[in-house]
């Protein structure tokens, strides 16, 4: 691993055009497997169970199970395939892709094979530059995923060397939807990039939809890259490779550029590419061979008899592209313009995934700015150190409630923070922990000049600087006083009656 | 008292809601024909060891005067395709030798929730493929009226159990005439339904877009009783029909009064010729036609051209489909295991299947992994769909002009065991009358017509009807049953040779 | 005659996962020929304008709502493995990989 020649990048691309295309498996969030009813590990409520007990006979592969078609993963299928421009498929069915794996209950998965659910379409993708590309989409189809193996022994926990492996079935039967591109041509130097900017367009897309929780490291998300290079001016396609599972977005893009910069490597030497699927390694990032393509793919697809086909009404079709959300690409751009927020603001809320948080914040009467600071600043540091998600700790309501106070002058930022702070305790509204901790500013005049005037007594030599025109001098006075306020004075305010009382306002 | 075992289920199971008899004599009586007869019969696999605890539970729950099943208390055979919790299940199989199901085939969920007392699991084919039962790995089963000779098959156990009175009712499986070909040549009385009208999860798949569970019986009444029992929408089946049936008990009664045979309009199929046919065994059909046209019925002769074409499609279709369903037993979550030093998991699922499965076996998933393979898929298994939408015409022009479809129900009597193994295809040209009606889904019935003049062995006659008109079958089978058996001056059973020199099992 | 090969027998094995022996391989060639030069007669029929049918009675939509329930105790998941640990089955190392 990690011995291949790289050629220089942009030397790469001089010589060649990169084609790419990408498969991505999304994993559907529903409460029950594709096929059964067996819980489905991917939906939130599943996260840590334990092996071996999601499983319902067809998931293993018992003698005399029959699988039965989760209605829920045919209509968020459905959803998927029109968010992503596709057709849907008056009729499509399933069919059995056979081949023999200790993680694959039956030695078959059901698939969709010459008949899929959704096909043709289209993705707009976005690159950090504001680039919009067009992705073309082949297909989209349902499909179950496999078991889980653990191989133990030898050094790496990997394949190689395992002296056995262990299986878990509780992976086996959860609903996937495949996502096929077309090639994709013109990526150019920009191909890792839009690597990642096409997974990242997806999880948006499934996330919007609220179909998966999209959770790359989890595994809910999983992309297959394949690059292929053509010598400039030839016409025909390169020898392509797959590489498998990259399970980041960072990932995709690293694999991408190492392929093509490998791949062109070998090219330039007069060598051929194999075709082969390759995996990658996160740790050299490197990628290394896989299987290499042979008769063995002989995967003696036919119509699955156990199961019918699946032909949607138009209705249900209407129905469920009617409730499709904003395509996030678009609703990103208007969100953008809207709150007139810097590329790098945007893209704070983007990463963070605040943009429904931020939108719901304002929406209740914040101003974008302070949603935008509140979101990604304080309450996002929380979370980070309490390893949760920004968008569980607090609802958009109370963020919104906050801002009022501080705008209303009730409140400063560092009063806020504390009652913040409260808030993601569980005490209650702004408004009640405000009450209950006794936080409001200080307003009345009379008490911060009994405190300045207290100040000022006891720092005489603080007076005579002030006196002198030395006006930042005055900063101790507002530490004490604000100290003797407990914070609750609004430090402007002190500042211009600490002047007053000096006798230099 | 009357020897229970020689009652049909519809008189068991009057006595029993009459309580002139329990369940547990009428159970046990039936485990004491199974000592006294199965070492010679060897119709089971597998005796339970709870049978008089259920039949106990049964009696307890009449006592109670707890509202029961028609059938309550009635022993039940199961083919061992079938899964049960509480027995070994293999079909007839070494590689699940010993495997135990956390789970019921709903159809043995239904008959123990009718109260049914389930006896044992009667041998098979391996995984129901054969016509013979020879194929079982753990011997053949023998007929009742010739030990020298085969039960037919797959379900030669089932067929044998009630042609032996071991049992008055048993559970079978036709894929493409295991429930039919053996009762014709035992003398008894099985049921094809109509694609999907009986559940199959449960029953370990063999093909599965041609599988299908049904009774099997001495008599066509007690057929009904059963598919009453077991028949309806299971929502665990993606292809089970939700279709209100009627109760076939009940079709079965109304058709003994014989009113159903005045202007039955009977096809009989022109293409069907004689030739390749036990003179015999036409010569019985032709009587049992002759018989039901002086009751009214009016014969017809219909055409249906590809029916020739049925068994080259099955035997791709059925390869096919197998090779698939088969893969799941590999050796890594139940089964048989072949340790190899040294050997990687590839290796053992190899080898273990290599060892596992019987030649028949490993001959048919070879066949169906090279019909199925890149490259010829096209020209064998998707010809033989096509092949499937023809037959599926023919019947549907047929059934344009007659009610049901008759046919002698398999080509030859009971041939002797040893006679076809060697020739796979002799075997499966066996098949040649029963399997249209699993490629078009259509349902069939075989009743006893009487026996072949030169070997006295039985002989059955088929009956075909369009999809969902079963109890069609049942009002035509009971009819003619009530006719022949009037004509013999008793069931033709009572005219198979004694059993039980040799002592029993278990 | 048909194109059924030793060679090809062979193939077939190991796509099916059955480690046929020699002697096998040369006897299932001989009876592949013959069963399949009598089968292969339903391309004589199946013409262009012929639908196929996977099923015999068509249907269509028949789906399972979406809820969870009935999975198997891990003790009945296990309960038939040949070999098993830490709650998992347990298999001999494998030398391919995933598909
Ligand atoms: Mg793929
Ligand atoms: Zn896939």
């Amino acid at each position: 691993m990690g011995k291949d020649k790289l050629m220089d990048f942009d030397k790469a691309l001089e010589l060649y055009e990169p084609v790419l295309g990408f498969e991505v498996h999304v994993e559907l969030n529903t409460e029950s497997k594709m096929f059964s009813s067996a819980p489905n590990p991917a939906h939130p409520s599943q996260h840590d169970a334990e092996p071996n007990t999601l499983v319902a006979p067809v998931d293993m592969g018992l003698p005399g199970a029959l699988p039965v078609v989760n209605e829920q993963a045919v209509r968020y299928s459905i959803s998927l395939g029109l968010a992503l421009g596709c057709s849907i498929a008056p009729s499509s069915r399933f069919a059995r892709k056979n081949y023999f794996y200790p993680d694959l209950g039956k030695n078959y998965q059901i698939s969709q094979y010459d008949e899929p659910i959704a096909f043709e379409g289209q993705v707009e993708v976005e690159l950090d530059d504001g680039t919009l590309v067009q992705i073309p989409i082949e297909r989209a189809h349902m499909e179950e995923d496999a078991g889980k193996l653990t191989h133990v022994g030898g050094a790496t926990g990997r394949i190689q060397g395992a002296e056995y492996s262990l299986v878990d079935y509780n992976r086996a039967g959860v609903p996937l939807v495949e996502i096929v591109t077309k090639p994709i041509f013109g990526a150019e130097a920009n191909a890792p990039k839009l690597a990642a900017a096409y997974v990242r367009a997806i999880r948006d897309i499934v996330i919007g939809l609220g179909i998966s929780e999209a959770r790359m490291e989890r595994g809910n998300l999983r992309c297959d890259a394949n690059v292929s290079l053509r010598p400039r001016g030839q016409e025909k396609l390169g020898t392509r490779t797959e590489t498998k599972n990259v399970n980041s977005m960072r990932s995709v893009e690293r694999a991408v550029r190492y392929e093509i910069q490998r791949q062109a490597a070998i090219l330039a030497a007069g060598g051929a590419i194999t075709q082969e699927t390759r995996h990658w390694h996160e740790d050299t990032g490197t990628t290394s061979p896989g299987r290499p393509k042979s008769d063995a793919d002989d995967y003696r697809y036919f119509p699955e008899p156990d199961l019918l086909p699946v032909a949607p009404a138009p209705e249900l079709i209407e129905e469920l592209r009617a409730a499709l959300p904003e395509q996030p690409a678009a609703r990103r751009r208007r969100l953008k313009a809207d709150w007139g927020f810097t590329d790098l603001e945007f893209q704070d809320v983007v990463n963070g995934g605040l943009i429904d948080a931020v939108e719901a914040t304002i929406a209740a009467g914040a101003g974008a700015a302070a949603a935008r600071k509140w979101w990604t600043g304080e309450i996002t540091r929380i979370a980070n150190a309490q390893q949760a998600e920004a968008a569980e700790l607090v609802t958009p309501a109370n963020v919104a409630a906050l801002q009022a106070l501080v705008d209303a002058g009730t409140l400063t930022d560092k009063l806020a923070r504390q009652v913040l702070e409260g808030v993601i305790a569980g005490e209650g509204t702004p408004q009640e922990v405000v009450d209950a901790r006794g936080l409001a500013v200080v307003s009345d005049d009379g008490a911060l000049i009994a405190a300045i005037d207290d100040a000022l007594a006891a720092q005489p030599d603080v007076l005579a600087k002030i006196r002198d025109g030395k006006v930042q001098a005055a900063g101790a006075v507002i530490g004490a006083v604000m100290k003797a306020m407990k914070g609750q004075a609004d430090a402007a305010r002190v500042r211009e009656l600490v002047l007053e009382r000096a006798g230099t306002a | 008292m009357t020897d229970l075992t020689q009652l049909s289920a519809a008189a068991l199971a009057d006595k029993l809601a009459a309580r002139e008899v329990s369940s547990v004599e009428a159970t046990q009586a039936h485990l004491d024909r199974i000592a006294a007869v199965d070492a010679d019969i060897h119709a089971f696999l597998h005796v339970s060891d709870h049978a008089l605890e259920v039949a106990a539970d049964i009696d307890r729950r009449r006592a109670a005067g707890e509202e029961l099943s028609p059938v309550a208390g009635v022993p039940l055979a199961i083919k061992d395709v079938l899964v049960t919790t509480d027995m070994p299940s293999t079909s007839g199989s070494k590689i699940l030798e010993g495997y135990l199901s956390p789970y019921d085939a709903t159809v043995v969920a239904r008959a123990r929730a009718a109260g049914l007392v389930p006896l044992g699991k009667t041998n098979m084919d391996e995984f129901a493929m054969g016509s013979s039962t020879e194929h079982s790995a753990y011997g053949p089963t023998r007929n009742p009226w010739d030990l020298d000779r085969i039960p037919g098959g797959s379900g030669g156990g089932s067929a044998a159990a009630v042609a032996a009175f071991e049992a008055p009712l048993a559970l079978g499986s036709d894929t493409g005439g295991s429930i039919r070909q053996p009762a014709h040549v035992t003398g008894t009385v099985g049921l094809k339904p109509t694609y999907g009208a009986v559940s199959r999860y449960g029953a370990i798949a063999l093909a599965s877009s041609l599988d299908q569970v049904g009774p099997v019986t001495r008599t066509v009444l007690d057929s009904g009783l059963l598919h009453d029992v077991i028949g309806g929408h299971d929502p665990h089946d993606s292809t089970s029909l939700s279709h209100a049936w009627p109760s076939f008990a009940a079709a079965a009664r109304e058709g003994a009064t014989g009113e159903v045979l005045k202007g039955l309009k009977v096809g009989v199929i022109r293409e069907l010729p004689d030739s390749g046919f036990q003179p015999g065994v036409s010569e019985s059909f032709r009587g049992a036609l002759a018989a039901m046209e002086a009751q009214g019925a009016e014969i017809v002769e219909i055409s249906a051209p590809h029916f020739e074409y049925g068994v080259a499609a099955y035997y791709l279709i059925l390869p096919a489909e197998a090779s698939s369903n088969l893969a799941k037993f590999d050796s890594v979550r139940f089964g048989m295991r072949l340790d190899v030093p040294g050997g990687t998991v590839e290796d053992v699922m190899a080898r273990t299947r290599d060892a596992g499965f019987g030649e028949e076996v490993k001959r048919r998933i070879i066949l169906g992994t090279y019909a199925l393979s890149a490259g010829y898929y096209d020209a064998y298994y998707g010809s033989a769909q096509k092949v499937r939408t023809l037959i599926q015409r023919d019947f549907a022009d047929a059934f344009a002009q007659v009610d049901v479809i008759a046919t002698p129900s398999a080509p030859t009597t009971a041939f002797k065991l040893g006679e076809k193994i060697d020739d796979p295809l002799q075997m499966y040209l066996n098949d040649v009358t029963t399997i249209p009606a699993n490629l078009a889904g259509v349902p069939g019935i075989s009743i006893p017509s009487g026996l072949a003049a030169e070997d006295g062995l039985p002989v059955g006659i088929q009956f075909l009807a369009p999809a969902y008109e079963d109890a069609r079958l049942y009002r035509v089978g009971a009819a003619l049953e009530a006719l022949l058996v009037d004509s013999w001056g008793g069931p033709l059973l009572d005219r198979a040779p004694v059993l039980g020199a040799n002592g029993g099992v278990r | 005659m048909s194109e059924i090969t030793p060679d090809l027998v062979r193939h077939l094995g190991v796509l099916a996962r059955i480690q046929l022996s020699d002697e096998e391989v040369e006897r299932l060639t001989g009876q592949l020929d013959v069963i399949v030069d009598n089968i292969a007669k339903v391309s004589e029929v199946a013409t262009p304008d012929v639908p196929a049918t996977s099923h015999p009675i068509a249907l269509q939509n028949v789906f399972r709502p979406d809820v969870a329930g009935g999975q198997l105790t891990p003790a009945q998941v296990l309960q038939n493995a040949p070999d098993a640990a830490d709650g998992r089955f347990r298999v001999t190392a494998i030398l391919g990989e995933e598909q």
